[in-house]
């Protein structure tokens, strides 16, 4: 907090923030021990919805602070899957040090993507990048040395008893996520969050006073890149085998999608309240197949028409929360 | 190498008719129709429901088929799509991309993952013969030829009704054209209204070719997309060009290698927007 000689005080944590990082902060001790005494079930569980939520994480970075609406970042949760996957089967890494490394190695293929996906715009955009995400999954269909079509087994972790795996997979997850809401978190909350939010308000006006408009969507685009190919890495790990059809399939970002619209885009808080309504309806509902699917559909279309903010926007309109306030509000200090 | 030309040019034909309907949304409204390719598979389940439940002829099942999805065209803009219209893409992006979903599920629950192919009284298997121990289908040639037909007419409809007119003026500025009298909605309306023709004669001709199941839209949608880049936005021969260039392109990478056709397509669509962003003949409006 600022204080300046006209009695201004600039406001950015409030009760509930506070109050949210405390609960979280607890949630997460808790969820850590979680390897003694839960069953491995709900561990494998987690891992999964650990990485459907950093995926629409990123997705939400992507689209909504970087208004930059994209059907394709499956070619980047694949491409860290397969990373991962190459590290560990050719290269001898422990494929739990190649999670990092592999998202890694993705952020640096989304440099030279960038160049051809950035030719588009708005709605194109969202098309071109599905387009790259199938070239990634053909190309990788017809690299014989993964498995070409068929995909291949992640060998590399064969010396491991399945209990030391899961709990080692599950502590991965768990820090993943936990690295991952502070990640975008702070990152909104620095300078470059609110030339961010310029951006995306306004592109001209932010050129206009001043900030590199160009350089910071790649940044954005870059750090999406690398949380996506770290949720692939670390979702192969748990599934210790891979395919070009489920690594770069459309679904995984149709699922974000869902996610982040339901939860509300914009926000933090957006992917974390649609991760658990995504989890929730999965329980109850994902026996009914495509009648499950058909009403995710319906759902998404009925929020996006009537709830335009999402489900948490709607709430934080009604009752003003904010859980991860990245806003700035000025108060008179008396 | 005639025949690689000769296949790749009729192979484009039918690519023409996918995009045709996207260009012109586009070309209207700044609406990218994620659901493009569903919607030409549902049409191509119509068109197989139809010609099972009443034993037409293709030619009556169009009759048919071709009012139907004019209606149901102007119904989803109208009632649905114009309200996710804006200078933000996600409303309709996720609107569009959510109906891709229902229509999906929806006909997989009806049809069931079956590939399925319209009766198309042997016309499929007719062949012209041209020159020598060249020979062309009959069918491929008629849907170059349709598709020939759509892009001229649809160029004939903007340069010179005053349907045209309004599709350009509400294109150039929405707000002028209302003061101006035109009502938006609906000219919008009319817009999609007119691609779901083109996306009716799509799925009846995708239908009658070959077969089609339920999750065969994203990859349609995406072949459309490449055509109307590749050609150039804004004009309806540089999208049919488009379409001759991708299908010229698929065709010679079937041709090396089976597993890398489509490949060589994407790969010719990245290569264009690389060194041509602007498409092969882009103009600001036709």
């Amino acid at each position: 907090m600022a204080h300046n000689s006209m009695g201004l005080e600039v406001v950015r944590s409030t009760a509930a923030s506070r109050a949210a990082l405390g609960a979280g902060a607890v949630l997460g001790v808790v969820a850590a021990s979680m390897p003694f005494w839960a069953e491995s079930s709900w561990m494998r569980e987690f891992v999964e919805i650990a990485c459907y939520f950093i995926f629409a994480m990123m997705w939400n970075l992507l689209a909504g602070y970087g208004g930059m609406v994209s059907i394709g970042q499956q070619a980047f949760f694949g491409f860290g899957g397969y990373a991962m996957l190459m590290l560990g089967n050719f290269a001898g890494v422990n494929p739990f040090v190649a999670i990092p490394l592999a998202a890694l190695a993705t952020g640096l293929v989304a440099v030279p993507v960038s160049r051809i996906a950035f030719r588009l715009q708005g709605g194109y955009f969202a098309i071109g990048t599905w387009v790259i995400a199938e070239v990634f999954r053909l190309s990788f269909a017809n690299a014989t040395f993964v498995g070409g079509g068929s995909g291949t087994s992640l060998t590399a972790l064969r010396g491991i008893s399945k209990a030391t795996r899961e709990s080692v997979t599950f502590w991965t997850a768990l820090a993943c996520v936990v690295a991952s809401v502070a990640l975008v978190y702070l990152f909104l909350r620095s300078k470059r969050g609110l030339a961010l939010l310029a951006i995306r308000d306004n592109e001209v006006a932010a050129e206009s006073q001043g900030i590199a408009v160009q350089r910071m969507k790649l940044a954005v685009y870059v750090v999406a890149a690398f949380g996506a190919g770290l949720a692939g890495a670390l979702y192969f790990v748990g599934n210790l085998r891979i395919s070009p059809d489920a690594a770069f399939s459309v679904n995984w970002t149709a699922f974000a999608i869902f996610m982040v619209v339901i939860g509300g885009i914009g926000r933090i808080e957006g992917p974390i309240v649609g991760a658990l309504i995504f989890w929730a309806l999965n329980k109850l509902f994902s026996d009914y197949g495509t009648w499950y699917l058909l009403g995710l559909g319906l759902l998404a279309i009925v929020v996006t028409i009537f709830f335009k903010q999402g489900l948490w926007g709607w709430a934080q309109q009604r009752w003003g929360w904010a859980l991860f306030p990245t806003s700035r509000q000025l108060k008179v200090t008396p | 190498m005639i025949e690689v030309l000769v296949q790749g040019l009729l192979l484009g034909g039918l690519y023409g008719l996918f995009a045709l309907g996207l260009s012109l949304m586009f070309g209207v409204m700044r609406l990218t129709n994620t659901a493009h390719g569903d919607f030409i598979i549902l049409a191509a389940f119509g068109a197989i429901l139809a010609t099972s439940a009443l034993a037409w002829s293709p030619f009556g099942v169009a009759m048919l088929l071709l009012p139907l999805s004019f209606a149901f065209g102007y119904g989803v803009q109208r009632w649905v799509l114009n309200g996710t219209l804006g200078k933000d893409p996600l409303p309709s992006l996720v609107v569009t991309f959510g109906l891709s979903i229902v229509i999906q599920n929806g006909l997989l629950e009806v049809f069931s993952a079956d590939p399925r192919s319209l009766e198309s009284g042997g016309l499929n298997l007719q062949s012209l013969p041209v020159g020598e121990g060249l020979s062309v289908g009959t069918l491929p040639l008629l849907v170059f030829g349709v598709a020939a037909a759509c892009t001229l007419g649809l160029q004939q409809l903007f340069q010179r009704t005053a349907l045209g007119r309004a599709f350009r003026a509400v294109s150039d500025d929405r707000e002028i054209a209302e003061l101006m009298g035109l009502d938006a909605r609906k000219v919008y309306a009319l817009a999609t209204a007119i691609a779901f023709l083109v996306i009716a004669l799509a799925g009846l001709f995708q239908a009658m070719r070959t077969t089609v199941s339920p999750a065969d839209g994203p990859l349609l949608l995406l072949f459309a997309f490449e055509a109307v880049i590749i050609g150039g936005m804004g004009s309806f021969w540089g999208t049919f060009v488009g379409a001759m260039v991708l299908g010229l392109t698929q065709q010679v990478g079937f041709r090396i290698d089976p597993g890398w056709g489509i490949w060589f397509g994407h790969l010719m669509f990245l290569a264009v927007l690389l060194v041509r962003p602007q498409g092969l003949f882009p103009k600001t409006r036709g």
